[in-house]
């Protein structure tokens, strides 16, 4: 196992080289540049030359390319043009935002999504599992912008004006009174913070996990060993737990490595539309404020972190089903 | 006449003979399509005939001005919408006919084939019937928009008195900031929506499929290259990618299709690429290299056909998807720019105003919903039909 997962970092050394090559190359192919931004005829013309020599602009496309390789590889991520801070500071604020929001989201996804696709597989056939099963597409069809902004609506800004006894914050992380609450309410404070973008993520996304499990359950229960645990007399909640569920949830696992993205792409409209300071809200204000080397630090980050989560699912995969065997 | 029994057989398997149609029955449907199949006994379909035909007359009689207005003077879209009322109205009217006549004749008794097989079972799923249904409907009200619609998706209207009224008789949906009509401005929409959502699948399929086939056909360092690339594209979220594009390349409808397209492709490379590398060592394949035939040709003849079933699949749940994506991208400000209507730069205009006027953001939403939903239905179904193997 330690060889295999040695191997597997190994070979994701090419693939980040790679995203990172794209990248650069995407954002120096594109018409203008970050000087671009300063541009107004109140700035002359050699002054706007000073500041592309200063940002390094002037220089050919392959030499900016390998001193950026360089640099980044060194543990150098340069300053952001745009907020005029080191990029590693402040991809260092909203890594954790970030990694907070999907990682409660994925556990939950997958929490809700397994339970809700079992119970399904069980009770094939029942009205349950058809009202389940059109809810479940319904939420899968369903854009995750959408959705936020309606979750926003009801239980934040009417939930608000109707006076419901509970009525959620509609944005950002904290309140505007945070530092004067005491420990017990900042936790509070930011639990309840946490619920509306947590849920945007959560109901997008368990939908699809809920599809496959149901699918896998089904398959497993059809299997001859499951007639064999019947028919030596295990109880019915033995045999789906014990013998059922475990089997099913093997490929389930797989679904971990490949919702990493989607979750990543979900929490950049979660992010926007909740005002929540993460790498999605970081790296979509960069890319129009033409702020390469944040651009470039940002995306080389989320696929790094994609990366891990593969790997991840991978390892897990072999842990659960003993069959599978990397050497 | 003689009916070979295995003919009558096939006949009884496809829900039977039906009795042939009396010459009122024909002489009726000439007049009212639809009337026909209700007086030879067939009222179901016979209802729909006639539901789909009154409605398009319906339709041709409420937007009479308008397509009188069409002729002194109207716009492409204007003259598209009318060529599709007409082909429409057409269509309905041969079927019927065609279909009344081919009552009480003897049933094909061709063999069947992948596709027949897989037709009847979908026909069967009324689930991904009622998607296709939607589908049909959905394609419909994009190119027929300017006959529906009942005022100017684009024109503003005086603001102090038409801005942000709520639903009632006179906008149905209600109005956004600027008094525009919010139900027009759907119609409209759907314009956008389906067709990038179509062209921009029908890329990346394209391109995933060849890539993938070259792939796995050819293997070695071709395999390697292709898949070290497919697994670069699939490292990055791909709404990142998507906007990292769109927002340095200047939003428009063509780089919008384009990106689309070029980015979806490594989910049809990999599935068409494990069904490539155990078909190219079938008997089949090693016949027509035996034959001589080139690389090429047994490519696009011989292997391409065969994964087509798993592709279709992809293709159709991938339109939802690119739907989705470009009703994002437009949200982001970075797809169809105002004031052009889009479903996603509709959901974005009305968050300015979400508590006081929600209806701006809510309904078009609910028709991307509706949209995709349709398309996953429709796509379920085809994989059940066609494909049981990829049934999850």
């Amino acid at each position: 196992m330690g060889a295999y997962v040695l191997r597997r970092l190994l070979g994701a050394i090419p693939l980040l080289l790679g995203v990172a090559t794209l990248i650069f190359f995407i954002l120096n192919l594109a018409p203008g540049d970050p000087a671009s931004l300063y541009l107004n005829p109140n700035i002359p013309a050699d002054v706007l030359a000073q500041l592309r020599t200063n940002l390094g602009l002037d220089q050919p496309v392959y030499i900016r390319y390998l001193k950026w390789m360089v640099a980044f590889f060194t543990g150098d991520w340069g300053y952001s043009f745009a907020h005029s801070r080191p990029v590693a500071d402040i991809l260092l604020e909203a890594l954790p935002n970030t990694l907070m929001l999907t990682g409660v989201a994925l556990v939950l996804v997958f929490f809700f999504g397994v339970i809700i696709g079992v119970y399904q597989a069980v009770r094939q056939h029942t009205v349950t599992d058809g009202a389940l099963s059109v809810a479940s597409l319904f939420f899968y069809s369903m854009p995750s912008f959408w959705l936020a902004l309606m979750l926003m609506l009801v239980f934040a800004l009417k939930a608000h004006e109707w006076g419901w006894p509970i009525a959620l914050p509609p944005t950002g992380i904290t309140s505007v009174d945070y530092d004067f609450m005491s420990a017990g309410e900042q936790l509070r404070d930011r639990l309840a913070h946490l619920v509306l973008p947590v849920a945007t993520l959560t109901l997008a996304l368990a939908a699809g996990v809920a599809r496959y499990t149901r699918g896998q359950m089904l398959e497993v229960v059809r299997q001859d060993y499951i007639r064999t645990a019947r028919a030596k007399g295990l109880s019915g909640r033995t045999v789906i737990m014990k013998h059922g569920l475990r089997n099913s949830l093997i490929p389930v696992i797989t679904l971990l490595g490949l919702y990493i993205p989607f979750l990543f792409s979900g929490a950049v409209f979660v992010e926007m539309i909740f005002a929540w300071p993460g790498m999605g809200r970081v790296i979509v204000e960069a890319i129009f404020q033409r702020d390469y080397p944040l651009v470039m630090a940002t995306s080389f980050l989320f696929a790094v972190m994609v990366v891990i989560g593969n790997l991840l699912a991978d390892v897990l995969y072999a842990v659960a089903d003993p069959r599978i065997r990397y050497d | 006449m003689t009916e070979r029994p295995e003919a009558s057989g096939l006949a009884r398997a496809r829900g039977g003979r039906r009795e042939e149609a009396s010459g009122l029955a024909r002489a009726l449907t000439l007049v009212l399509p639809g009337a026909g199949h209700m007086a030879a006994g067939a009222a179901v379909r016979g209802g729909w005939l006639l539901f789909g035909w009154l409605t398009l007359v319906a339709l041709a009689v409420v937007a009479r001005g308008r397509i009188a207005a069409t002729f002194s003077g109207g716009t492409m879209e204007d003259w598209v919408a009318l060529a599709t009322l007409v082909a429409m109205l057409v269509l309905v009217w041969v079927w019927a006919l065609r279909d009344l006549l081919a009552m009480g004749r003897p049933a094909d008794d061709r063999g069947d084939s992948q596709w027949s097989i897989a037709s009847r079972r979908l026909r069967g799923n009324g689930l991904a019937m009622t998607g296709l249904g939607l589908v049909v409907v959905f394609y419909l009200i994009a190119l027929l928009a300017p006959f529906l619609a009942p005022y100017d998706p684009i024109a503003q209207q005086d603001i102090a008195t038409t801005g942000y009224l709520p639903p009632g008789a006179d906008y149905w949906l209600g109005t956004d900031q600027f008094g525009r009509d919010v139900l027009s401005r759907i119609l409209y929409g759907a314009r956008i929506s389906l067709a990038i959502g179509f062209v921009a699948t029908a890329i990346s399929v394209t391109l995933g499929t060849l890539l993938g086939a070259l792939a796995g056909y050819f293997g070695g360092k071709v395999d390697t290259a292709v898949m070290r690339f497919t697994d670069m594209v699939l490292a990055f979220p791909r709404l990142v990618l998507l906007i990292l594009i769109v927002a340095l390349f200047s939003p428009g409808i063509a780089v919008i299709i384009l990106v689309l397209g070029l980015t979806q492709w490594p989910g049809t490379t990999r599935i068409v690429r494990g069904d490539v590398l155990s078909l190219r060592e079938r008997e089949f394949v090693q016949a027509a290299r035996a034959l001589g035939l080139g690389r090429a040709r047994i490519i696009l003849r011989h292997i391409v056909p065969n994964v087509l079933a798993p592709v279709i699949v992809t293709a159709t749940l991938g339109i939802g998807n690119t739907i989705v994506l470009e009703a994002g991208l437009s949200f982001l400000g970075l797809g169809i720019q105002a004031p052009t209507p889009s479903w996603g730069n509709m959901v974005a205009a009305g968050r300015d105003n979400l508590l006081g006027a929600w209806w701006v953001t809510t309904f078009p939403g609910l028709v991307i919903v509706l949209v995709v939903l349709a398309f996953n239905l429709v796509g379920d179904g085809l994989r059940d039909a066609l494909d049981p193997r990829l049934r999850s």
